[in-house]
């Protein structure tokens, strides 16, 4: 069953000793005040999916348009809004804040970032390739790609063909990362290993999707309180009743 | 502080392991867990430290050097590692450079490091 993933800030990294003797390298990730701010359901959108938004913003930095979308909700400005699919069933209610608790020790996540700039790079740091010889008579184009096709026939580049090119900045998934440690009251989740990213940037984090559910997962999502959860429900409700 | 920088710092309270003080030239033992199936011991390491790296921190590293039949051995350990038993200060050492790696070029006579007798730890020294 689909349920909604989260909005992190990467930290950054550092690693952790265990009891075992292993040293685990982790990715920090951070929520901050992670909040739904809408709904998307069947009849009106024709799916459902949940609208979360991240960290609190200064009102003066909110276009006026989102401004507006912010206190239908009656949730604070966010810096960060990004959409999760999610079953009709797992549907949270506006306003409910998500907890770090919500991903488990050990369970498997997918991550994905905007991978940090290159800019324009050459064709071995972009695809890897092995460039031109060190000695036998090659100059000037060590680190060129060689040769980019045939003759005559077909007498064109494939398309698609790997060349240089800009590098970097493109939305990144790392599939299967281990949660290893999460922390509620400050909101934190430790990942094995790198995220795509740099630090302070937003990534999405999504239970895995090919690894089998677990059954420790939580539905629809861990909120921070069940006391938040029925203040949420009332403003809802409140909602409602205005529309 | 940042987030990291709390965290580490937690988890190095929460360690509790207390290092001794000692620096690049001084001869170490460290006491190192080793696992045969299911039963572990502590196994001996002695040699000169050639190199500390990445500070004091979670992240602290530092290399033994020590000639073994012959043949020199270099070992890595993380600071913190939980595999560390204990680290004992065997010799003071007295040395002009951080980082000793000129020590792998050398043997024998050349590549023995004299010995400070009055040493004064820094800790003490403020105090």
């Amino acid at each position: 069953m689909l349920r909604t993933g989260v909005i992190a800030k990467k930290v950054g990294m550092t690693r952790l000793f265990m009891e075992d003797g292993r040293q685990v390298p982790v990715t920090v990730l951070q929520l901050d005040n992670l909040q739904v701010i809408a709904q998307r359901t069947a009849d009106k959108d024709g799916y459902t999916a949940v609208q979360l938004g991240a960290s609190n913003a200064k009102v003066k930095r909110v276009s006026k348009a989102m401004r507006g979308h912010f206190a239908t909700a009656q949730v604070e400005p966010k810096r960060k809004v990004a959409e999760f699919r999610v079953a009709p069933e797992n549907l949270i209610p506006v306003g409910a804040e998500i907890a770090a608790n919500h991903y488990f020790d050990g369970q498997f996540v997918d991550v994905s970032g905007i991978s940090i700039g290159k800019g324009f790079a050459g064709a071995m740091k972009r695809h890897n390739f092995g460039g031109l010889r060190a000695s036998h008579g090659v100059s000037v184009s060590h680190r060129s790609h060689g040769s980019t096709g045939q003759c005559q026939d077909p007498g064109r580049v494939f398309k698609g063909k790997k060349m240089a090119g800009h590098l970097g900045a493109v939305r990144v998934t790392t599939q299967n990362l281990q949660v290893v440690r999460t922390d509620v009251e400050r909101g934190v989740i430790m990942v094995k290993g790198a995220v795509p990213g740099s630090k302070g940037g937003w990534v999405t984090v999504k239970d895995a999707v090919k690894k089998p559910t677990a059954e420790s997962t939580v539905y629809p999502a861990a909120l921070k309180s069940a006391a938040t959860a029925a203040v949420a429900d009332a403003v809802e409700g409140g909602e409602n009743n205005e529309g | 502080m940042d987030l990291i920088a709390q965290l580490e710092a937690e988890q190095v309270a929460a360690l509790g392991k207390t290092i001794p003080d000692f620096k690049a030239g001084d001869t170490i033992r460290v006491g190192y867990k080793v696992t045969e199936g299911t039963r572990t011991r502590v196994q001996m390491y002695e040699g000169v430290c050639i190199s500390r790296k990445n500070g004091k921190g979670i992240a602290g590293s530092f290399t033994v050097r020590k000639i073994s039949f012959g043949e020199g051995v270099e070992r890595v350990f993380p600071l913190f590692s939980t595999n560390i038993d204990s680290i004992t200060v065997v010799r003071r050492g007295k040395v002009r450079r951080a980082k000793l790696y000129y020590l792998r070029t050398r043997r024998g006579k050349s590549a023995r490091i004299a010995e400070v007798t009055n040493y004064k730890s820094l800790d003490d020294a403020q105090a």
